[in-house]
């Protein structure tokens, strides 16, 4: 990745032609598990967008300030994945304390968050893919802004799908994955429209 | 398989019953097979699937990670404080995790490169957790072993069979030989791509509900 693709370039493409979800298979248990209700999709989705771009960001900081130097590349896993637990941790306490409305909306799918793939997964793609800072920040917005789309897109077709009749071996999980297919389909539409690796 | 005698704690899906070796193995590989039963760690399965290869090493990763985080679990299991013991388990998962990248980085370098970040995020594999969580936790470390090592192989063959059907049908090959080739087939590209992932798990687990009896007529699920 060079470091002349704009970061708005990354964030369009993080959302609609390298989507997380669809195209990089990162978030499906959540994603299976939240996508019922329109509402639940959309509150969960709110908080993955702010716990990714944060997340990114202070991930760029400690890989490229502290790992790098140290010569610690190594431990990226698990300093990663501690830097988002205590994050998360951190904001939930936070919004507890200081919004007691929002912690209701959020709080109950903020611990949710810290073992979604997604998350990390945006933080090894940043690493893997050499993106600057502002370019991660990008990614990590769009990255979670695609997830929220593809997943409130998947809760309206379920709660539309409670009136079909599917096949009985295909009822629950089978029958979504092979929508998030065509879903997948879909999205490979505006392929053509920008590109990132 | 499918015709061993039934378990008689089926409806204790996390695998806490018995704590017999057999039992185990049977739970975690068929009767609550983490992907296509329990629908646990999908990501990778659809990730690393467009090659039986790959399919292979993600599924050799995933037990060894699998065995060893519920071995050591397990064996901590009685000087854990409950309070700190999700972090205890992504230590040691994550410590798994970076001894398998390690090696893998070092003899093989181009696997490596082509699973990309999908070995780091075996550590947020609900797989392994949920195993430490559910199994190692309240069982002595041999048997965690074992159900470690039936889940790990029950995660392996779904990848294998996802994996095979992909790479036939999408490129004619198998582990890179070509088998289906010549004018009367030709390669459909679909199914390496991500729908093609999507909608390949997607008849697995309507096939897996088939052959096991799961999504029962509904006068069984009112009882």
């Amino acid at each position: 990745m060079t470091p002349e693709v704009s970061p708005l370039v990354i964030l369009i493409a993080a959302i609609f032609t390298n989507n997380i979800l669809l195209a990089n298979f990162l978030g499906m248990c959540s994603f299976l598990a939240c996508s019922t209700k329109i509402q639940t999709a959309l509150g969960l989705g709110a908080a993955v967008i702010f716990v990714m771009t944060t997340t990114t960001a202070i991930n760029y900081g400690v890989y490229h300030g502290l790992l790098v130097p140290l010569g610690l590349k190594y431990l990226q896993f698990i300093v990663f994945i501690a830097v988002i637990a205590a994050f998360v941790q951190f904001v939930e306490m936070f919004v507890e304390r200081f919004s007691p409305p929002l912690y209701h909306a959020l709080g109950i799918f903020l611990p949710l968050i810290t073992v979604n793939c997604a998350i990390l997964g945006a933080s090894l793609f940043m690493i893997i893919r050499n993106y600057t800072f502002l370019q991660s920040v990008a990614f990590g917005f769009g990255g979670g802004a695609g997830w929220t789309l593809a997943i409130v897109l998947m809760a309206g077709l379920r709660q539309k799908m409670g009136y079909s009749s599917i096949p009985r071996p295909f009822q629950g999980v089978a029958i979504t994955m092979v929508i998030t297919g065509v879903m997948a389909m879909i999205f490979m539409g505006f392929a053509g429209m920008v590109t990132i690796q | 398989m499918a015709d061993s005698p039934p378990i008689a704690c089926a409806p204790c899906a996390g695998g806490l019953c018995g704590g017999k070796g057999k039992e185990t193995l049977n739970e975690g590989i068929w009767k609550s097979n983490p992907i296509a039963i329990q629908v646990l760690g999908v990501c990778s399965a659809l990730a690393v699937t467009n090659r039986l290869e790959n399919s292979l090493v993600m599924g050799v990763a995933l037990i060894f990670v699998c065995v060893g985080t519920n071995l050591f679990v397990s064996l901590l299991r009685d000087v854990t404080p409950r309070r700190i013991r999700m972090i205890a388990e992504v230590a040691i998962i994550a410590t798994f995790v970076i001894v398998f990248d390690q090696i893998l980085k070092a003899y093989h370098w181009e696997m490596s490169k082509q699973l990309g970040p999908y070995v780091g995020l075996i550590i947020t594999n609900c797989i392994v957790m949920g195993r430490a969580e559910a199994f190692a936790l309240q069982n002595p470390p041999i048997v965690a072993m074992v159900d470690g090592f039936a889940n790990g192989v029950g995660y392996a063959i779904v990848l294998a069979i996802i994996g095979f059907f992909r790479e036939l049908i999408g490129t004619g090959k198998v582990m890179g030989e070509t088998i289906l080739s010549g004018d009367w087939y030709t390669p459909n590209q679909f199914m390496i791509l991500a729908p093609g992932a999507f909608v390949a798990l997607g008849f697995l687990i309507a096939l897996f509900n088939v052959l096991s009896g799961a999504n029962k007529p509904q006068e069984e699920d009112k009882r």
